[in-house]
C-alpha cells in the first residue's frame, strides 16, 4: 500500500514537473479575427485565381467513404449512383482528388499553426458541466448530422458558405442563413454542453 | 484573361494536387489562428459570447469577393471559368439547417474538425467518425432521396441575377451588410461580457 502511494506521489511529481516544464511555452492567444479573415480570404482568392475553384472539406470525406465501401462491397458500390460517380471509370483512385490533398494540407497547416503558438495539446473540448462520454456521444451525433446535411446541401461551411458566399451564389447564401438558423434553433438545448 | 491558371492549362492535374496541399496548409493555418480548432469557441458563436466565427467568415468572404470582383473587372480573371455550384434551393436550405444543428451538437464543421484533430482534440476524432458515418448514410439512402436532391434546380444563379442588380452593387451591399454585422457583433460581445460580470 505504501509502495503504491509512493509510486502515485512520484507520478504526481512527474506530472507537475511536466506541467512546469511546459509552462514556459504557454499557449498564445488567438489572432485578431479580422486579420485572420483577410488571410483566409486571400487563401480562398488564391484558389480561385490559380485553380478556378474554391475550398472544401466534406468532399474529401465522400472520397474516403467511397474507397472504403468499394473495398468491402465493390458490387454494391458500383451499383449505387452516388459512389459510382466518385469511382468514375476506376482509372484513377477517388483518393487522387483535389479535395483529399487540400484536406491533408489543412491538417498539416492547422498542426503547424498550433505548434508555433503552443496550442497543440491533447484534450477534449467541452464545457465544465458535461462528462467526456456525453461530449463524445454528442460529437458523433453532431458529426453524423453534419455529414448528411453537407451532402444534401452539396457542400459544407467551406465549400458552400465560404466559397459560394464569396462568389455570391444564391444557394450558398440561402444555405449560410439556414446553417445559422439551425445552430441558433438548438443552441438553448445544447447549452449544458458548452457553458 | 490569364486566370484561373489551371483552366488556361498552365499546369496539369498532378501539379494541381501539390497546389491543393499548399492551399490547404494556408487554409488550415488560418483556421487554427482564428481559434477554429476549439469547439468551445465555435459554439460560443451561438451564445453571442464570442463572435469570432462571424467575424472571420464574413471578413474572408468580403476579402475574396472584392478580389474576385476586381480581378474580373480589370479582365484578369475569367469569372465564367470559376466553378459555382448550381442552386437547388430547397435541398440546400434543408441541408444547411441539418448541418447547423450538427454544428451546435457536435461543435465543429468538417474543415474545423480536421484542424481540431491536428491540434490534439479527441472529440474532433469522434466528430470526424460521425461525419464519415453521416456521409455513408447519405450515400446508402441516395437512391431514395435522389429526386429530392435534384429538386428545385435554379441553375447557376447568383445574387445579382436573382435580385436584378449589378455585380458591383451587390458587392457594395454585401460590404455594408458585413460592416453592420461586425458592429453588431462587437456590441453583442460587450453586452454579454457585462452580463457575465454581473452574474
Amino acid at each position: 500500500m505504501t509502495a503504491l502511494t509512493h509510486i502515485l506521489s512520484k507520478a504526481k511529481l512527474l506530472v507537475t514537473d511536466n506541467e512546469h516544464a511546459h509552462s514556459h511555452v504557454e499557449a498564445k492567444p488567438y489572432s485578431n479575427p479580422y486579420y485572420v479573415g483577410v488571410g483566409l480570404g486571400l487563401v480562398l482568392l488564391a484558389a480561385f485565381v490559380i485553380m478556378g475553384r474554391g475550398l472544401g472539406a466534406s468532399g474529401a470525406v465522400s472520397s474516403v467513404v467511397t474507397v472504403g465501401v468499394n473495398a468491402v462491397a465493390p458490387e454494391h458500390a458500383q451499383s449505387n449512383e452516388y459512389y459510382s460517380a466518385y469511382i468514375g471509370d476506376s482509372s484513377v483512385s477517388p483518393l487522387k482528388d483535389w479535395l483529399v490533398f487540400e484536406v491533408l494540407g489543412v491538417i498539416f497547416g492547422g498542426f503547424l499553426s498550433g505548434m508555433l503558438a503552443g496550442r497543440v495539446k491533447s484534450g477534449v473540448e467541452k464545457g465544465p458541466r458535461v462528462k467526456t462520454r456525453t461530449r463524445f456521444l454528442f460529437a458523433f451525433i453532431g458529426g453524423t448530422l453534419m455529414g448528411f446535411g453537407a451532402k444534401l446541401a452539396r457542400g459544407c461551411t467551406s465549400g458552400q458558405a465560404l466559397t459560394g458566399g464569396a462568389l455570391l451564389g444564391l444557394g450558398s447564401w440561402a444555405f449560410m442563413l439556414a446553417v445559422f438558423a439551425g445552430g441558433y434553433a438548438l443552441a438553448y438545448f445544447m447549452r449544458r454542453q458548452w457553458t | 484573361m490569364n486566370a484561373p491558371f489551371y483552366k488556361f492549362d498552365l499546369f496539369g492535374f498532378d501539379v494541381s494536387l501539390i497546389i491543393a496541399f499548399v492551399i490547404g496548409i494556408g487554409f488550415g493555418f488560418a483556421l487554427e489562428r482564428g481559434g477554429f480548432g476549439s469547439a468551445r469557441i465555435l459554439a460560443a458563436q451561438f451564445y453571442f459570447t464570442n463572435m469570432r466565427v462571424l467575424k472571420v467568415m464574413f471578413t474572408a468572404i468580403v476579402t475574396a469577393m472584392i478580389g474576385v470582383f476586381y480581378l474580373s473587372y480589370i479582365g484578369y480573371l475569367d469569372l465564367s471559368l470559376i466553378y459555382i455550384s448550381d442552386t437547388y434551393i430547397i435541398p440546400q436550405v434543408v441541408g444547411g439547417f441539418i448541418l447547423g444543428m450538427g454544428f451546435i451538437i457536435g461543435g465543429y464543421c468538417p474543415g474545423t474538425s480536421f484542424v481540431a484533430f491536428s491540434t490534439g482534440k479527441k472529440d474532433a476524432i469522434v466528430f470526424i467518425l460521425g461525419v464519415t458515418f453521416g456521409v455513408f448514410i447519405f450515400a446508402e439512402l441516395y437512391p431514395f432521396i435522389e429526386d429530392f436532391y435534384y429538386s428545385t434546380n435554379m441553375g447557376r444563379v447568383t445574387l445579382p441575377d436573382f435580385f436584378g442588380l449589378s455585380y458591383g452593387m451587390v458587392v457594395f451591399l454585401v460590404i455594408l451588410m458585413a460592416l453592420g454585422a461586425f458592429a453588431a457583433a462587437e456590441w453583442g460581445e460587450r453586452v454579454m461580457a457585462k452580463k457575465g460580470e454581473s452574474k
